[in-house]
């Protein structure tokens, strides 16, 4: 049992981890920009559910992906326009789309609960699935995981390779000086939104379309919060979020196993399931408590509303 | 560096203005600037001197008027348009990126390919062909505010441009480094390049402008040749009369030690902060002693060590009047006779939307304005007024908001909010940064009379001017140390700018690079 044990709770916890990389990630970059959107559970939310009822009716994941993508952008849009072009406050602005989202998916949902969907089989690499212990682990997922680790990658070259990704820090810096030698600081801050939005609504997709095949009301479970302090935790740097969210998903396995295997343990359930919350934060705070690293990372202008002067 | 002909101006104005709800910021202001020429547009704060600067790099549109380049009309709708043109500004708060390094925050500024490298190499170039030497792969936040200030002016020659402006450019420089950029700009219009100037220093005007431009209330009052004036004629048309005389009292009745500062060493974590090290101080009943440094050398943190606002670990290093004090909070402080007015007014010095009365109370309230736990509103408004009238502070009486106040009558209420507390000790960080002449010159003029009535007062300033005019010694403050002190009426604008590079006489000789300009 050994061997193929370590490797299905690698497997659990890369699937469990993978739709907190692709909606932290999404959120890494809007805060980069300097905006702060609170909305990553709701818009979770309405992707998760978009994209299952897509899936249901067309019989297609990546239809149901890309529809609940959209789903997402959409959510992100309205977001956009009542913190970027209204200047509404940023903070209330997200925390209503969250409210509206939960409330939103399980309006839609409802018709949907007790469906399942038909589960989707994984991805095999070549080659790389042969590898024993770690090749049916890593190697035997679906597509969107091999996504996630795409868009580390692509996110972090984004960021600190490329033109558009120094604009965009720029503009997360200080919108005002970024106005002053031209550039669109709310057109930027929209495009990093959308992005956000379009990250947050395939973590959705991912939770009700591969995850749990299936919708239940309130199936994101408080994974949006943690998407959000998991960003902030990691000091917006993206490799550190893979860490957290591989810890996040860890724990969260191992302690279902802990509970699920029997053993008789004096630990309250209540706690064993709140471990990975803790455990995250804990060491995250930890490794992220040097201050001049916060202050190189952090975009010192989010949630600050920007107005150029007329 | 092509220009149509010689006799086009690069760039003429007409009629333009600006109006913000509450003031003209620009009234029908007309220039004209000429190809290779230095031309000086000179004002106080608030004159209107920033807003039209604004316009012309099209940060902020005009209600009226036209603008005229190299003999076409054009508008100028967002300052990208602006930078195409051939307009460059380096602003008096830098535009910079401070978690990215010089070469990025280049790139950011330059259209076309995304090469570092190459991007590096010319930015190398452009510095020893200029003087302006700076290292292109450091990151920002670790630059002195004169080396952020280079950066500035190599991003927009970078783009060749064909005006460039400069705004108040000087404020954050060594004398010796002023002399340095008087250089480039002069190298700079030599070979074409038209400069505005804005400046309020007459004596910098003379030095480098060919003509001039003289603001007053958002009106054009007159416009001048500098070398053929004299600094009285031109202060003359900036303010509408002549500059003020101060009267010092006399010196050397320096009492008692009423503030001693004792080896005091604080690191620091913040990553754009200075570390203090080993500083010794002492400041006497009725003397003024000045602290001169260029901003970033650890002001704020001396300031914070001295204010409580950073209580220390070990309260020998600070004493008050006798008292060790190093350890207490800035509302202790206080209680034993100490005051402070620090840089920021809005949001340190005074909370914005507070009124006056309000913002009385919050460091005054010891003056029998608690009873019981409850506020005599009553006795806290009649101090306001007192205040107010005393000071000359133009406002809607003592129940406006803080934040209504112009820049200089709020300093003129802060301080004399501290100076009717009759402190023992009174510490200031730039008394006058951003006051007109008028109200500067009152301030100065309050601190030289609380000096004769016996207070010990300590002033943190980047302004030598100043320093020198009210000051019996001074100390130079360059890296996190001090200087030794040096009586006002024995040094100079020259020595203590050396000082200010940190090369005093005896001065710790670290690897470190002195954080000047």
């Amino acid at each position: 049992m050994g061997l193929t044990f370590i490797s299905s709770i690698i497997f659990a916890t890369v699937v469990a981890g993978t739709p907190l990389i692709i909606v932290a990630l999404g959120e890494l970059v809007t805060e980069k920009s300097g905006v702060l959107n609170l909305g990553a559970e709701g818009i979770m939310s309405v992707g998760a559910v978009v994209a299952f009822a897509v899936t249901h009716h067309s019989g297609s994941p990546m239809l149901g992906i890309l529809a609940g993508m959209t789903a997402g952008m959409l959510m992100s849009l309205l977001f956009g326009i009542s913190a970027l072009t209204l200047m509404a406050n940023q903070v209330a602005s997200g925390l209503a789309l969250s409210i509206f989202g939960v409330g939103l998916s399980a309006f839609i949902g409802k018709p949907y609960e007790s469906i399942a969907l038909a589960s989707v089989n994984p991805v095999r690499i070549p080659l790389l699935s042969k590898i024993p212990v770690l090749g049916p682990a890593l190697f035997e997922q679906q597509g969107l995981v091999y996504f996630s680790w795409f868009l580390i990658l692509a996110v972090a070259w984004f960021l600190y390779r490329s033109k558009a990704g120094l604009i965009l820090r720029a503009v997360g810096e200080s919108p005002v000086s970024a106005h002053s030698i031209g550039y669109g600081v709310v057109k930027i801050r929209y495009q990093a939104v959308l992005f956000g939005g379009a990250m947050a609504g395939i973590g959705g997709a991912f939770l009700s379309v591969f995850y749990t095949p299936m919708w239940v009301e309130g199936m994101v479970a408080g994974r949006g919060w943690i998407a959000l302090s998991l960003v902030v935790f990691a000091t917006w740097r993206p490799g550190r979020v893979m860490i957290g969210a591989y810890l996040f998903g860890g724990c969260m396995i191992t302690q279902m196993f802990v509970q699920g295997s029997g053993a008789k343990i004096s630990i309250p359930a209540q706690f064993l399931s709140s471990l990975p919350y803790v455990a995250t934060i804990l060491v995250l705070v930890l490794i992220s408590r040097n201050r001049s690293t916060i202050r190189l990372n952090s975009p010192a202008s989010l949630g600050q509303p920007f107005l150029p002067d007329a | 560096m092509q220009t149509p002909s010689s006799d086009t101006p690069r760039l003429a104005i007409r009629g333009i203005r600006k109006v913000y709800p509450a003031i003209v910021a620009n009234d029908g202001i007309d220039l004209t600037v000429m190809p290779g020429e230095i031309h000086a547009v000179l004002g106080e704060n608030g004159a209107g001197k920033s807003t039209l600067m604004k316009v012309i790099y099209g940060v902020i549109r005009p209600d009226e008027g036209e603008l005229i380049w190299e003999g076409q009309s054009v508008t100028i709708p967002n300052p990208a348009q602006a930078r195409e043109l051939g307009i460059g500004m380096v602003f008096q708060h830098f535009s910079l990126f401070e978690t990215l390094s010089v070469v990025q925050n280049v790139a950011l500024a330059i259209p076309g390919e995304f090469d570092l490298a190459a991007l590096s190499l010319r930015i190398e170039e452009v510095s020893q062909r200029y003087g302006l030497p700076v290292d292109p792969r450091r990151m920002v936040h670790a630059l002195s505010v004169g080396e952020r200030q280079r950066v500035e002016i190599i991003r927009c020659l970078l783009q060749n441009p064909r005006l460039l402006i400069l705004d108040e450019p000087t404020s954050v420089l060594t004398p010796q480094a002023v002399r340095k950029l008087f250089e480039t700009l002069r190298q700079l219009a030599s070979e074409g390049v038209s400069i505005l100037y804005i400046s309020h220093k007459l004596d910098e005007i003379q030095e480098l402008c060919h003509t001039a431009t003289v603001l007053r209330n958002g009106k054009v009052t007159g416009s001048c040749t500098p070398s053929q004036e004299s600094p009285k004629t031109m202060a003359r048309m900036m303010i509408g009369e002549d500059l003020p005389a101060y009267s010092h009292g006399e010196t050397g009745h320096e009492g008692e030690v009423r503030l001693r500062i004792v080896n005091l060493c604080q690191p620091t974590e913040d990553p754009f902060g200075t570390t203090l090290k080993n500083i010794n101080l002492e400041v006497r009943s009725g003397e003024i002693v000045g602290i001169a440094g260029v901003s970033g050398n650890g002001q704020q943190e001396l300031l914070k060590a001295i204010s409580g606002e950073e209580p220390l670990a070990d309260n020998r290093v600070i004493e008050m009047c006798g008292i060790q004090v190093g350890h207490l909070n800035p509302g202790k402080r206080r209680a034993l006779g100490m005051c402070f007015v620090p840089e920021e007014r809005l949001g340190r010095g005074a909370v914005p939307r507070l009124t006056l009365t309000e913002n009385i109370l919050l460091t005054a309230y010891r003056k029998g304005m608690l009873l019981g736990g409850l506020i005599r509103f009553g006795v806290a408004k009649r101090f306001a007024e007192d205040c107010i009238k005393r000071f000359d502070v133009r406002c809607g009486g003592a129940n406006s908001e803080a934040k209504s106040l112009s820049g200089g009558n709020l300093q003129k209420f802060i301080v004399g909010r501290e100076i009717m507390q009759d402190p023992k000790v009174l510490v200031l960080a730039q008394p006058t940064w951003g006051v007109d002449v008028g109200a500067s010159s009152f301030i100065r003029q309050s601190l030289l009379d609380l000096r004769e009535s016996g207070t010990a007062v300590l002033v943190i300033s980047e302004e030598l001017e100043e320093l020198f005019e009210i000051c019996d010694r001074l100390v130079v403050i360059a890296k996190g140390t001090l200087s030794p002190s040096k009586a006002t009426t024995e040094t100079g604008v020259e020595e203590i700018g050396i000082w200010m590079s940190g090369m005093w006489p005896d001065a710790e000789k670290s690897g470190e690079a002195p954080h000047v300009a």
